[in-house]
C-alpha cells in the first residue's frame, strides 16, 4: 500500500495541456498569415517549430542528457510565436532556424528550461535576429486588397516604419505621410490588410485566440488589459498634444506587435509576474515602454523590447507584490 | 447564496455513499482506545489490568487543561495498557479492552425517545460536555468544554454549525442530518444556551439539497436556527473560510473565531452534545464513512471508538480488493493515508476511503511554470510556490515571514499544481521547521 501528504487527488491540470491550448489559441493567426502571406508564412511556420522541437531534443538528449520535453509543447509554442514574429518573406524560411537555434538554445534551455528561462525565448530569437539581420526582418511584404494569394506581394515597411521613416523629413506631419503614402485604412488594420509580421496583422485572429486562452483560463485579463490600455491612453495623450507629429491611439493599438504582444508575449506565465497587481504593473511598464520606443527610440516598434525589459524586472515586481492576505 | 472569497477549488465530489443509511458495526473482540484522541495532552488512565469496565464507564481522566475525558466504548476486562501504534505508525499509550458481552452503564438512557427539554444552565451544560469527554468532530477533535468556555471580555455573536461536508466521498455529516434531524436540532439549541448567542446558522453546501430540505423543515420548530445553504466550493468546512461565508468576517493571523465573535461546531458534534446532554452518553461512538469508487458496496456505520480499521474493513468489505492502492482516513484533500490498519479509530475519525492502485498515483514532477495556480486557489492568500523553494532552500526564517503558518493545509496548491508539485508536502515541513525555530529560541 501507498502512504502519501494529502490531497490524494489532483485537478488534472499539467503543464502539457496549458501549452497545447496555447498553441490552439495561436491556430487563428496561422490560418490568417498564410491566408495573407500564402506558402511562405506556412513554410516559415514549419520550419520554426521543426527547428524548436529538434534543437530542444538534441540539447536534452546529448547536452542535459535529461528526459525529452519535447512533447509537453512548450517549444512549438515558441516556434509558433517565433514564426508570427518574422516578415513572411522567402528569406526568412532558412533565416527563421537560426532564430529557433537563440530562442530554444539560449533564450530557454541555458536556464534550464521551461520554467527557469527570464526571458521570453521567442523574443529573444526575435530580437537576435532584428539586430544581427536587420535587412532582412524589416523588409515586409505587403498584403493585396484581398485574397492575397491571387496578387502579386511587393515588399515595403509597416505603417509604423513608413510614418517613422516619412516624419523624419522637414515639414513632415501625419497626415503629409499618410497622404503620400496611401495607407490602410482602420478596417483594413484590423482585418489585417497591412505590412508586417507573419502573425500580428490581424487584431482579429490576434482577440480570437486571446478570448479562448481567457476561457479557459490560461490567461487573465490583466496584462492584456493593462498593456493595451496604458498603449492607447499614452498613445491618445501624445496625440491630443500633437495630431501632426504623433500617431493616433487606435491605430496605434492595431498597428505592429501590441496586440500580439500584450496577448500572447507578455501574458508567458513564466517571464510575467504572479500577483494580479504585479501583472497590472507589468502590463502598464510594457505600455509605456512601447510607445516610449516607437516615438522615440530607433525602431520603429517596441513591443518586443518592451517585454524583454519588463521581464527583466519581473522577479523584482513578484518580491514587490503580494497576493491579498486573507483578513489583512 | 454565501461563500468565502478568495481561492477555493472544485474537486470532484464523488459522494457516492450518500444513499447508504447508518448500520450499525458489530462489536470487535478487542478494542483499542488511545489517550489523545484529541488536540492538546494525553489523558491519564485510571483503570488498571484485570479490571472490569462498562460501555460508558471513565477510564482515562483530563489532568491538563487541554484535554479530554476518555470512556469505554465497549464492557469486558482491561487486558493491558501498552504501546500502540496509531494509523500513521506513531506510538501512542492505549488501553486494550477484551469485549465481554455489551452491558452499558445505568446511567445512560439508551430508550430511542428524543427528551427535547434542557433544564442545565450555560455552566453546567460546559461541565457536562467535559465530563462526557466531548471534543469536536470536524477533524481538529478540539475539547469542546474549552470551546464553550468564552473567555472573559470576549463575547460569541454567532454559533455556526460546519455541515459543508466539502471534502470529496464523506458523506457522514449528510447520513447524520438525514436521520437525526431532530436531535441536531435540540444539540444545537443547547450549544445556543450555554454561548447565549442569539442565532445558529447551519452551512450545509447545495451538492446536498436533502439534508437542506429536512434541517430547513426541522428548523422551523426550533428558535433561532437558521439554515444557510452554500456554494460548492471546496474548503467551505475550513473554520476560517465558514465564517467568511456565514458572517463575512475574517479571523485575523494568529487569532481564534471567538475573536470575531464566533464560534463554530461541526455537525456531527451536535450530534453527540445532544446524546451526551440530554442521555448522558459519553463520546463513545462516531459515524465513520466507508466508500471508493471501486467498492462493490458503499457504507455508513455507527462504530465504537477503538474499533481498528481492518476490523471495519473486514466486515464492510470481507477483505479489501487486491489492487488497492491507499486507505485513506477522512477525505480525498486532507485525509491521512493509513499505513497501520491494525491501529484503532479515534473520536476524530469520520471515513475509510479505498483508492486503487491507478487512483493513487502521483504523476511525476516537473518545473515550476510560475502560472500562479496555487497562488490563487489558495484559501489564505499565499504563496505555495514561494514557500516550496524558500523550504527547499532551507530559508526557514524568510518562510515564516511571509506567513507560512497561517496555511492550514487544505491542499488546494498541490490539487490545481500543473506540474504537479507536492507544495502541501513541502509546506508542512516548512511550517514543522518553523515551529522547531520558534521553540528553539525560546
Amino acid at each position: 500500500m501507498k502512504i502519501s501528504g494529502s490531497p490524494h487527488v489532483h485537478s488534472d491540470e499539467s503543464t502539457k495541456k496549458i501549452m497545447w491550448r496555447v498553441n490552439l489559441a495561436l491556430v487563428p493567426m496561422l490560418l490568417t498569415g498564410i491566408a495573407y502571406f500564402g506558402l511562405n508564412a506556412l513554410l516559415i511556420s514549419i520550419v520554426s517549430v521543426a527547428c524548436c522541437c529538434l534543437f530542444q531534443w538534441l540539447i536534452e538528449k546529448f547536452i542535459l542528457k535529461t528526459p525529452s520535453t519535447v512533447c509537453d509543447g512548450s517549444a512549438v509554442v515558441t516556434g509558433l510565436l517565433l514564426a508570427f514574429n518574422v516578415p513572411a518573406t522567402a528569406d526568412m524560411i532558412w533565416l527563421v532556424a537560426i532564430g529557433a537555434l537563440v530562442a530554444i538554445g539560449v533564450g530557454k534551455m541555458t536556464f534550464g528550461g521551461l520554467g527557469k528561462n527570464p526571458f521570453n525565448p521567442a523574443l529573444v530569437g526575435r530580437v537576435f535576429m532584428l539586430i544581427s539581420f536587420p535587412v532582412q526582418m524589416t523588409t515586409w511584404p505587403t498584403v493585396g486588397k484581398w485574397f492575397p494569394m491571387s496578387i502579386d506581394t511587393v515588399s515595403g515597411p509597416t505603417p509604423l516604419g513608413i510614418i517613422k521613416e516619412g516624419l523624419s523629413h522637414e515639414g513632415a506631419t501625419i497626415q503629409s505621410v499618410i497622404d503620400a503614402n496611401n495607407l490602410p485604412s482602420l478596417t483594413e488594420i484590423f482585418l489585417g490588410h497591412m505590412g508586417g509580421s507573419l502573425g500580428e496583422v490581424s487584431a482579429i485572429a490576434i482577440l480570437i485566440g486571446a478570448i479562448y486562452l481567457l476561457c479557459r483560463k490560461v490567461i487573465t485579463w490583466h496584462i492584456p488589459v493593462a498593456f493595451i490600455g496604458t498603449a492607447f491612453i499614452f498613445s491618445g495623450i501624445l496625440w491630443l498634444a500633437d495630431p501632426t507629429m504623433y500617431i493616433d491611439p487606435v491605430t496605434t493599438i492595431l498597428t505592429g506587435g501590441i496586440m500580439l504582444g500584450a496577448c500572447f508575449m507578455a501574458t508567458d506565465m513564466v517571464t510575467s509576474p504572479m500577483a494580479k497587481s504585479g501583472q497590472l504593473i507589468f502590463g502598464v511598464g510594457c505600455g509605456l515602454l512601447t510607445i516610449i520606443i516607437r516615438n522615440w527610440g530607433a525602431y520603429p516598434e517596441g513591443v518586443s523590447f518592451a517585454i524583454l525589459l519588463m521581464n527583466s524586472v519581473t522577479p523584482l515586481i513578484n518580491r514587490w507584490c503580494k497576493p491579498k492576505r486573507f483578513a489583512c | 447564496m454565501k461563500t468565502f472569497k478568495m481561492g477555493g477549488v472544485h474537486p470532484e465530489e464523488n459522494k457516492i455513499s450518500t444513499n447508504a443509511a447508518i448500520e450499525q458495526m458489530p462489536l470487535p473482540k478487542q478494542v483499542a482506545v488511545l489517550m489523545n484522541q484529541h488536540l492538546g495532552a494525553p489523558a491519564t488512565p485510571i483503570v488498571a489490568k484485570g479490571d472490569k469496565v462498562k460501555v460508558g464507564q471513565l477510564i482515562a481522566e483530563a489532568q491538563a487543561f487541554m484535554c479530554a475525558n476518555i470512556h469505554s466504548p465497549v464492557s469486558g476486562t482491561v487486558n493491558k495498557i501498552d504501546v500502540c501504534k496509531d494509523m500513521v505508525g506513531l506510538p501512542k499509550t492505549a488501553i486494550y479492552i477484551d469485549v465481554e458481552g455489551d452491558e452499558w452503564m445505568e446511567t445512560i438512557d439508551r430508550t430511542p425517545d428524543i427528551k427535547r427539554d434542557c433544564s442545565l444552565e450555560p455552566k453546567e451544560i460546559v461541565a457536562k460536555l467535559k465530563e462526557m469527554g466531548i471534543v469536536g468532530l470536524g477533524g481538529a477533535t478540539f475539547p469542546a468544554h474549552i470551546k464553550y468556555s468564552v473567555p472573559e471580555g470576549k463575547k460569541a455573536e454567532y454559533l455556526i454549525i460546519n455541515a459543508a461536508e466539502c471534502e470529496p466521498y464523506l458523506t457522514s455529516d449528510h447520513r447524520v442530518m438525514m436521520e437525526h434531524a431532530e436531535e441536531i436540532c435540540i444539540g444545537v439549541s443547547i450549544l445556543r444556551k450555554a454561548l447565549g448567542v442569539p442565532n445558529a446558522y447551519i452551512g450545509i453546501e447545495s451538492n446536498k439539497p436533502e439534508p437542506i430540505r429536512v434541517m430547513s423543515e426541522m428548523a422551523k420548530n426550533f428558535e433561532g436556527i437558521i439554515v444557510e445553504p452554500l456554494v460548492v466550493k471546496y474548503p467551505q468546512g475550513a473554520e476560517k473560510q465558514l465564517i467568511n461565508s456565514i458572517t463575512g468576517r475574517k479571523v485575523p493571523s494568529g487569532k481564534l473565531p471567538i475573536d470575531v465573535g464566533c464560534v463554530v461546531s461541526n455537525i456531527g458534534t451536535t450530534f453527540a452534545v445532544y446524546e451526551a446532554i440530554q442521555k448522558n452518553k459519553p463520546l463513545i461512538e462516531n459515524i465513520l464513512t466507508v466508500t471508493g469508487k471501486k467498492l462493490p458496496s458503499q457504507h455508513n456505520y455507527q462504530c465504537r471508538i477503538g474499533i481498528t480499521y481492518n476490523d471495519i474493513i473486514k466486515h464492510a468489505l470481507g477483505e479489501l480488493p487486491s489492487n488497492t492502492g491507499k486507505v485513506i482516513s477522512g477525505g480525498t484533500m486532507m485525509g491521512k493515508a493509513i499505513s497501520n490498519l491494525d491501529a484503532p479509530t479515534t473520536k476524530g475519525a469520520s471515513s475509510v476511503l479505498v483508492m486503487d492502485e491507478s487512483e493513487s498515483r502521483r504523476r511525476p514532477e516537473s518545473n515550476c511554470i510560475r502560472c500562479g495556480k496555487c497562488m490563487n486557489a489558495c484559501p489564505m492568500g499565499l504563496e505555495p510556490y514561494l514557500f516550496s523553494a524558500l523550504v527547499k532552500n532551507n530559508r526557514i526564517e524568510e518562510a515564516q515571514s511571509h506567513n507560512i503558518l497561517d496555511c492550514i493545509e487544505c491542499g488546494c496548491c498541490f490539487f490545481s499544481c500543473p506540474a504537479n508539485k507536492p507544495l502541501t508536502d513541502e509546506i508542512r515541513l516548512g511550517k514543522a521547521k518553523v515551529r522547531a525555530m520558534m521553540a528553539a529560541k525560546k
